[in-house]
């Protein structure tokens, strides 16, 4: 099967290991990769920020980048949100435009999911000794129901404990622009997910959605906390021990 | 009631400084959200119940104008007295006349959300009226002189000292010596004077959860009974509520119900639920000489024709406010004006102007949490999307953040620009970070780096990468 990968521009300027993470797990999976040059990024800073004319010219040419592939997949819930959920908002009064967004909405999945649901790829094998609390991303838990998956794909993960957060489903307070514009609150709200965390025991963290993950990567480190901060391609493409966790200098957590 | 919705960002780092409000807030997410949770799962059909207790609204909200006649109909024919107001100002003009008529000192009033959108108290306080709140939250804040701080737990944000506080300050009779301690003790205090309140009121003012257009009923729901002496003891009772409060029939009614208490406090009902319709019939043992219903308008029109239509489903249960993790960081009052949480930071601007609430629609991670759990499926998120819609193209972004957004735009729309700018950022960042994997300080990152270091990029780009690796493009 042949997939696209958009790879979103966090991962491909932050962290492309997440990238490379979901190259590796793809091919695992028996996928040909292609990554089509003409991406940058998904237009959500814009989407959410009320700039609907740069919305729209960014999102078609997304549609554009991706209008050859059957499947389109993001390791990330929220730029995969945006794709399938908000691209067809934007073209409402565009019917052509609308028939080409949901067409590429139908098309495109968040990583674990395309793993997990179409692909059907059970648990996956690898190893990371960490007691872990699993970061739920609010845009891919509630826009796309981001859930069960990782969690099954991580079963097979040798040495991994997976925490439940007694605030699971509560933002961690990223948001964006959110974090930024008001920074204030947003330190409040990730202080109360960083207290979640600690409160769980957990020595790692991961997640699906790297901003979320910088966010509380960085409140961590900024606390004084030393926590294995990973997205979840990582640990399922067996890197950790290759590549420094979010905020990290070096490998931790894996023999 | 005067907003201070413009101060929002300075009324928020107050609340987050305020270390008796944190306590407060810090409670708050063990409380309503877990038991709505266990009223939702104990009821299988309760999905559906949403379903079609929105459809219920939509209905009414499409033929508003035939339901409200019906109402108006249906009261006057039981002998009651409907009067409509446009605005606040017109409904508190109305209010003082019906006061003055009935010959009023002391107004005992239930709580009511559109009592403070027009300012029942202060109007009526001017006038030279004593109007008493009730319900024992709302009675709690008056004594304090503030706003509510949520839309079903008006003094949620106060601690038990604060409230002792407020009784020894207002109650000048209280012995020194009587303890308040527990909340049994104050509760009976307040018991004790708003008893003598209720017997000496010659108006009950109540608001309404809903009015039932088929019998000209209005349907209120409380947890202390107080909005059932409120209107069955004083001869004179005035209703006050907004246009979208209508719902056809009882048996809609009892869907509403069904879903409103479960989602507002985990109850399966609140403990009392009272049906009025029209005054003392003859031969009745209770109930009010006088009957009047004011229904305000106070811009809902306007959002009925609009593109906020949506929020005008909403029932005041408080579910979207009780999980929405902004609201627990800084409480109610940061809002600024009488509703708050997400509910608020739509309705609001809808209101008072979004000039006058410019920040209600941003200060959100619209992580949607409010959706999920809002009975009427109002698509919170999506409305706020909309109020920043409407700003952008107002120009009332900030300019660093609306030539920010236009600069990254113009760069995500040119693929091979954008690789240039970005790649030889991502060199130098990598290299600078490398050593530490993050960074304490970034120039023009600060709202980031104040509270956080920022994890440093690795150094070169996934596309550089995959040139590299020689890897498909097409």
């Amino acid at each position: 099967m042949k997939v696209a990968l958009f790879v979103t521009c966090l991962v491909d300027l932050i962290r492309p290991s997440v990238g490379m993470a979901a190259v590796k797990l793809l091919r695992d999976a028996g996928c040909e990769v292609v990554v089509p040059a003409a991406q940058t990024c998904c237009g959500q800073p814009a989407v959410n920020s009320g700039d609907r004319a740069d919305a729209v010219a960014i999102a078609k040419r997304v549609i554009d980048a991706f209008s050859s592939f059957s499947h389109v997949v993001v390791p990330s819930g929220s730029c995969a949100g945006t794709i399938k959920v908000h691209y067809p908002e934007l073209f409402q009064d565009d019917p052509v435009m609308a028939r080409r967004a949901r067409d590429l909405a139908d098309r495109t999945f968040e990583l674990t999911t395309f793993l997990a649901d179409v692909l059907k790829v059970g648990a996956i094998a690898g190893r990371f000794d960490a007691e872990a609390a699993y970061h739920d991303s609010c845009s891919g838990l509630r826009e796309l129901g981001i859930r069960e998956q990782p969690r099954a794909l991580l079963a097979g993960i040798a040495g991994l404990e997976l925490q439940e957060l007694k605030g699971a489903a509560t933002c961690c307070g990223f948001g964006g622009l959110f974090c930024v514009k008001y920074p204030d609150i947003s330190e409040k709200m990730v202080d109360a997910k960083v207290d979640d965390i600690l409160a769980s025991g957990a020595d790692a963290v991961l997640g699906g959605d790297l901003g979320c993950l910088m966010n509380i990567a960085g409140r961590l480190s900024r606390r004084g906390v030393p926590m294995n901060v990973r997205h979840v391609a990582e640990v399922l493409a067996d890197m950790t021990a290759d590549v420094p966790p979010v905020g990290g200098r070096e490998a931790r957590g894996s023999a | 009631m005067q907003s201070t919705a413009r101060a929002f960002t300075a009324n928020a780092r107050q609340a987050l400084d305020d270390a008796k409000l944190q306590v407060a807030l810090a409670r708050f997410p063990e409380g309503f959200p877990v038991k709505r949770r266990l009223a939702v799962e104990r009821l299988p059909e309760f999905e559906a119940l949403r379903d079609d207790a929105k459809e219920i609204k939509d209905h009414v909200l499409a033929h508003l104008d035939y339901y409200l006649e019906r109402f108006e109909a249906k009261v006057a024919e039981r002998g009651g007295q409907v009067h409509w107001c446009s605005d606040a100002e017109e409904a508190r003009t109305l209010l003082v006349k019906l006061c003055r008529d009935a010959g009023a000192t002391t107004i005992t009033k239930a709580k009511s959300m559109i009592g403070e959108e027009i300012g029942v108290n202060d109007c009526l306080e001017e006038a030279g009226f004593k109007p008493v709140e009730t319900d024992l939250g709302e009675y709690i804040i008056q004594l304090r002189h503030e706003p509510p701080s949520h839309i079903i737990a008006p003094a949620v944000h106060l601690s038990k000292d604060q409230v002792a506080e407020a009784f020894r300050a207002a109650h000048k009779d209280l012995p020194d010596d009587r303890p308040l301690n527990e909340p049994q003790e104050m509760l009976d205090e307040a018991r004790a004077v708003l008893r003598r309140a209720f017997l000496s009121s010659s108006v009950g003012i109540t608001g309404a959860n809903m009015l039932v257009a088929e019998t000209g009923s209005i349907v209120l729901v409380t947890n202390e009974g107080n909005a059932d002496l409120t209107q069955t003891i004083p001869p004179v009772q005035i209703v006050i509520a907004s246009i979208e409060k209508i719902v056809p029939t009882l048996e809609d009614a009892a869907t509403v119900l069904r879903v409103l208490a479960r989602s507002a406090t985990g109850q399966d009902l609140s403990v009392y639920t009272t049906f009025t319709t029209g005054p003392r019939r003859s031969g009745d043992l209770d109930g009010p000489q006088h009957f009047h219903v004011i229904l305000l308008d106070n811009g809902r029109t306007r959002m009925l024709g609009g593109e906020f239509r949506e929020m005008l489903r909403c029932i005041r249960c408080g579910a979207c406010i009780n999980h929405c993790p902004v609201y627990g960081a800084i409480g109610g009052h940061a809002y600024g004006w009488v509703y708050s949480g997400p509910m608020g930071a739509v309705l609001i601007p809808n209101l008072i102007g979004v000039d006058e609430a410019k920040d209600l629609p941003n200060a959100s991670t619209l992580c949607g949490r409010c959706e999920e759990v809002c009975p009427m499926r109002i698509p919170l998120p999506r409305l706020l999307r909309k109020l920043r819609d409407q700003q952008f193209e107002a120009g009332q972004v900030p300019p660093l953040f609306r030539y920010g957004l236009r600069w990254w735009a113009r760069l995500a729309r040119w693929p091979a620009l954008y690789r240039l700018a970005t790649g030889a950022g991502v060199a130098t960042l990598g290299r600078l970070g490398r050593r530490k994997g993050r960074f304490r300080k970034m120039p023009f990152a600060g709202g980031w780096t104040n509270a956080r270091d920022l994890p440093a990029p690795q150094g070169r780009t996934f596309q550089q990468w995959w040139s590299a690796e020689k890897g498909v493009r097409q």
